[in-house]
């Protein structure tokens, strides 16, 4: 039985003037019917890329896309162009991070959901789309759902085009909504609000989701499994639980030693370094150069270590048990 | 029509009275062309025609332009010049922005080989002066008002090319356009659907500002001699021939070139005024 989602081996390489840039090493990570699935990792550590490149958005002439994207065992990647429209209109969608700039200015928000879900197949004519419309909006708790789909874009607040997206993105009752840090561009509440919607509404259409985020508060709460990203590459996979109560790579680790708390003594502590240059980004573990225990042996790509109870690490510390802390910098 | 003179943009256009009065302008001369014959006394006298008797007479009361040299009032034969005139930048534009918005469409979305034919080839057509590829065009064919159209259009879609391609360049990376391609839109949708109507006032405010400069390109056209020919009355050829009767019969060249002024004034004075409202860059 195969995944709903699964992405193996996923490799993107951008043809520069000054090299080849080696964003996604390896990506892989795969995704079950109802699941929510989060990636986390700072900032220019290809998540969205991720996501874009499952979605076929990755156009750029420059770009090399290896690898293997597969929905329910179907190989998307060697679909042809008019096949992988259907499957984006039907069985994949996705809600993205700034509400105002991913409607387009131009038309009502009901022409706009009207077209998605035409083009999804959602309803036989035109009139039955827009009263489907405007049941979308009522189940993302519009309260004036009449209003909301004569107004154009700026006429709505952040919250309620936020909410428009996600009714979009549910319209046509997709497998799986790729969520590129939804409500992030708005404030903290209605980000909460935002992500509870997404997963009771996902939860109810049975939809798989894989959340993209920097914070991990988010995941904690919204997330059953987590990848966590370091420069293109995985570096952990755990269930939410295990990742917290247990983090085993020394990025992970540095990850959650970084979160403000209220509690606790003293200030978080950052990650000492930057992000590596991609241009010439370490052979190895691309970790290493800002890893407290680097040693030798993390210039050869690192070993994906299965340590059970779907936990598996991508670090030569996990070999044979021995995970970092027992080790001391 | 109410629901427009009670909009925030009308407010902010009529505040400018520049733009009203590029607006009159417009309204009026447009009511004038297509009214020609039933505003004009001597509707006859827009063709070949000829009242020696009247020849050449100063404006009066009833020639308030006075006549030309075969004695057809020259008033006449501004409003029917009018027609041309606005006839020719209807098929100009209609011709030449099609062509243009589609090309700068294709070449800012693609991108790639398909980018560089169309934009060097629109390079090249841009860095050729505009009169010049024009007069050459009818030279090489013949000096009629079809002629003239298509050697003006030749010479116009670049520009759209140009600024629908800058424009496509910056839209295609917003958000809304991937998510159109999430939701599986075609090419063709996503170019004149959702990347379209966003270049919209940017287009209509170039329109109107062009509708002007091709009256005024065409006029220096037949004022060469290249464009529209005889009996068929033109703004620029009027002046052409005025020019020959300086300064004694006046009237024959300063009358059509003020109407010409005043059309390519009024169509400028609107544009600006959309541009401020529309709050374009051009």
């Amino acid at each position: 039985m195969s995944s709903l989602l699964e992405v193996s081996n996923l490799n993107l390489r951008f043809q520069l003037h000054d090299g080849v840039a080696h964003i996604l090493r390896d990506i892989s990570l795969k995704i079950e019917r109802a699941e929510r699935v989060a990636i986390v990792g700072e900032s220019g550590c290809g998540k969205s890329l991720t996501v874009r490149a499952i979605l076929g958005l990755i156009r750029q002439k420059r770009a090399r896309l290896q690898g293997s994207i597969r929905l329910e065992g179907t190989e998307l990647m060697s679909l042809k162009p008019r096949a992988w429209r259907a499957v984006r209109g039907s069985r994949l969608s996705m809600v993205f991070q700034d509400p105002m700039t991913a409607l387009n200015p131009v038309f009502t928000i009901k022409d706009q959901l009207v077209e998605v879900i035409l083009r999804g197949g959602g309803a036989g004519s035109r009139k039955a789309a827009r009263a489907l419309a405007r049941d979308l909006l009522e189940q993302v708790a519009v309260a004036d759902p009449d209003r909301v789909l004569h107004a154009y874009p700026f006429q709505l607040s952040g919250g309620l085009a936020q909410r428009v997206l996600i009714s979009m993105a549910l319209a046509n009752r997709p497998d799986v909504v790729l969520a590129d840090e939804p409500g992030s561009a708005l404030d903290v509440t209605v980000q909460e609000q935002t992500l509870q919607l997404m997963r009771d509404l996902t939860n109810e259409a049975g939809a798989a989701v894989l959340l993209i985020t920097h914070n991990l508060g988010v995941v904690r709460e919204f997330a059953h499994r987590v990848y966590v990203m370091y420069a293109g590459t995985i570096v952990e996979e755990a269930a939410v639980e295990t990742l917290f109560s247990n983090p085993i790579h020394p990025y992970t680790r540095a990850l959650l030693e970084a979160v403000p708390r209220l509690s606790g003594d003293g200030l978080p502590r950052p990650i000492d370094g930057i992000v590596p240059d991609y241009l010439a980004a370490p052979a190895g573990c691309r970790f290493s150069p800002r890893c407290a225990w680097a040693q030798p042996d993390c210039g050869n790509p690192p070993p994906t270590i299965d340590l059970g109870g779907g936990q598996r690490v991508a670090c030569v510390l996990a070999e044979a048990g021995k995970s970092p802390q027992e080790r001391t910098p | 029509m109410i629901a427009l003179f009670e909009s925030e943009g009308w407010r902010r256009f009529a505040a400018n009275p520049l733009s009203l009065a590029g607006m009159s302008i417009v309204v009026a001369v447009l009511f004038v062309a297509v009214f020609a014959p039933f505003i004009t006394p001597y509707p006859k006298h827009a063709a070949a025609f000829v009242d020696i008797l009247n020849a050449s007479q100063a404006p009066s009361a009833q020639h308030l332009f006075g006549t030309d040299v075969v004695g057809r009032d020259l008033l006449t034969r501004v409003i029917f010049g009018y027609r041309v005139s606005l006839l020719l930048s209807v098929v100009v534009l209609v011709i030449a922005v099609p062509i243009g918005v589609t090309l700068g469409l294709v070449a800012g979305y693609f991108g790639g080989l398909i980018e560089n034919v169309i934009m060097r080839v629109t390079d090249v057509f841009l860095a050729i002066p505009p009169l010049v590829l024009a007069m050459a065009i009818i030279g090489f064919l013949e000096p009629t008002l079809m002629n003239a159209m298509i050697a003006v259009s030749a010479m116009w879609w670049p520009w759209y090319t140009r600024l629908i391609y800058n424009m496509t360049r910056s839209i295609r990376t917003e958000d809304y356009v991937a998510a159109a391609q999430v939701v599986g839109s075609s090419k063709a949708h996503i170019l004149f659907r959702e990347i379209l109507p966003n270049c919209g006032p940017s287009l209509l405010t170039k329109m109107t500002l062009d509708f002007g400069f091709v009256i005024l390109i065409a006029s220096s056209l037949s004022f060469l001699g290249l464009g529209v020919q005889p009996p068929t009355p033109d703004l620029g050829s009027m002046v052409a021939d005025g020019g020959d009767y300086l300064p004694d019969y006046w009237w024959l060249a300063v009358f059509p070139g003020v109407a010409i002024l005043l059309v390519v004034l009024g169509f400028n004075l609107l544009g600006d005024g959309l541009r401020d409202v529309l709050d374009v860059e051009l």
